[in-house]
């Protein structure tokens, strides 16, 4: 479980975090909404420390990683994997070099069980057959199921995903959903979310915070995201044609 | 994991610019001859002036220095390039996030990997400028012999030595600066092309201002 209390964060005079209160469930996905410029992906960062939050507590199962020294830092991430907008993928590594990649620099195991573990990983994200395939050579759903891939080679127990659908077709984001979904319920790992992707909300949104400029505006699930009166969510997720329709059938 | 990494630069940025190397410095090489017959010797002058004039261009000058200026614009901005390109496309995040220290992990291997390989390249050039040497004096511009007597003249073997103490604070130079503007850029193609840039002039200019204080304090 990942807890987050009174967060803010300033950038010089800019307050981009405002009083963020949250908690992160194990074995659920988590969704962070909001428009784009509203503050999801610097509280994304401050969670996993790419930023340093300016006043708050950030806890991971009951540790303080705002407090935490640089070597402790170092070894929680070790129970992080995160899958990037768009990918990150290492281009100069083939696919299974990426993967092995944190097996390489931090198990203990043996090299055919480095290379065993990647190519179950891979499996598990359907992409056996491309291990010696490179980032440049594989499409964008199959990079980002590389990343996934990559991100659960050393069994995380957090998981943190910024805008994974982007830049992929309607089909190929079900696929991405379904998997990040299985594999949190599978793995029992708090995974965190971060979309403006509507088929997201409502497909796998078991716990969701809707972000906008720097507060915590709502919180909820995707049952409740239909039935909820706060305008600013309103606008923003019945924003489409589609969305709206949705709503006005069910009501 | 880090001697992979360091024997991926040994051959990245050493084993792939030996080419060039030879290249340039076969030709510079042959072009000091030729221009020294043609304008400085005379018959005041011994006839080993030729040779021995080109090997001292080479040893102290052309093979450290001129060398490693050329070597900060192949060398310098490749690495700012890949460095920044893994910043702007999140790859250093990925890094960080893994708990792994990116700076160390990207920069350190460069940095040795060209200290390392810069010496050999060093003694790669002055080979193949005596090799240029040689090739005009095989069409006929100096003789062989008057040559071969010229480059052994009065040869002292420290300032091999210094070239290569030079040339070896020159591939730290490169290294290091390059990879700060690389690791520093912030933005997208743009920034990364500026920084690329910038790391080419900033080292450039570093060698010559190093080249100034190494040569007498050397000498």
């Amino acid at each position: 479980m990942i807890e987050i209390k009174h967060l803010y964060k300033s950038f010089e005079d800019r307050e981009v975090l405002k009083d963020i209160n949250a908690i992160f469930e194990e074995g659920k996905t988590n969704l962070i909404i909001g428009q784009s410029g509203s503050g999801k992906t610097v509280l994304m960062k401050n969670i996993v420390g790419l930023f340093e939050p300016t006043q708050g507590e950030i806890l991971y199962d009951g540790r303080d990683f705002v407090k935490m020294t640089k070597h402790e830092k170092v070894l929680i991430r070790r129970e992080m994997g995160m899958i990037f907008q768009s990918a990150a993928l290492f281009d100069s590594m083939s696919v299974l070099e990426n993967v092995m990649f944190p097996l390489d620099m931090f198990s203990d195991k043996n090299e055919a069980d480095r290379i065993a573990r990647a190519k179950f990983c891979l499996d598990r994200v359907n992409l056996a057959g491309a291990e010696n395939k490179f980032p440049g050579e594989i499409s964008g759903g199959m990079q980002k199921r590389v990343a996934i891939a990559r991100a659960i080679a050393l069994n995380p127990k957090y998981l943190f995903c910024d805008e994974p659908n982007s830049g992929l077709d309607p089909k190929t984001s079900l696929v991405i959903d379904d998997l990040i979904h299985s594999i949190t319920d599978e793995y029992k790992m708090t995974t965190i979310i971060n979309t403006h992707d509507m088929n997201s909300v409502m497909g796998i949104g078991e716990n969701i915070i809707y972000i906008c400029e720097g507060r915590k505006e709502w919180e909820g699930n995707k049952n409740q995201i239909m039935t909820s009166t706060n305008e600013r969510l309103n606008s923003f997720i019945f924003a489409s044609d589609l969305f709206r329709k949705v709503k006005e059938a069910n009501s | 994991m880090f001697l992979k990494q360091y024997i991926k630069e040994l051959t990245q940025l050493g084993v792939d610019s030996i080419g060039i190397v030879l290249l340039i410095s076969f030709f510079i090489g042959a072009v000091i001859c030729i221009q020294i017959k043609l304008n400085i010797a005379s018959p005041w002058m011994p006839n080993f002036t030729t040779g021995y004039t080109t090997r001292e261009i080479m040893v102290l000058e052309f093979s450290s220095s001129i060398m490693c200026l050329i070597l900060s614009g192949k060398v310098g901005s490749n690495i700012a390039s890949e460095i920044g390109t893994m910043r702007v496309t999140q790859q250093i995040d990925a890094l960080e996030i893994m708990g792994v220290n990116s700076a160390s992990f990207l920069i350190l291997p460069k940095i040795l990997g060209l200290m390392t390989m810069i010496p050999c390249l060093v003694v790669f050039s002055m080979a193949a400028g005596f090799g240029g040497a040689y090739a005009s004096a095989l069409v006929g511009i100096v003789s062989v012999d008057d040559l071969t007597i010229g480059l052994q003249h009065d040869f002292r073997q420290w300032f091999i030595w210094m070239s290569m103490i030079k040339s070896f604070v020159f591939a730290f130079i490169i290294a290091s600066v390059s990879s700060f503007y690389g690791y520093t850029v912030e933005g997208g193609s743009f920034d990364v092309g500026k920084a690329s840039t910038d790391a080419v002039v900033r080292s450039s200019m570093l060698i010559l201002f190093a080249d100034i204080f190494l040569t007498p304090l050397l000498s």
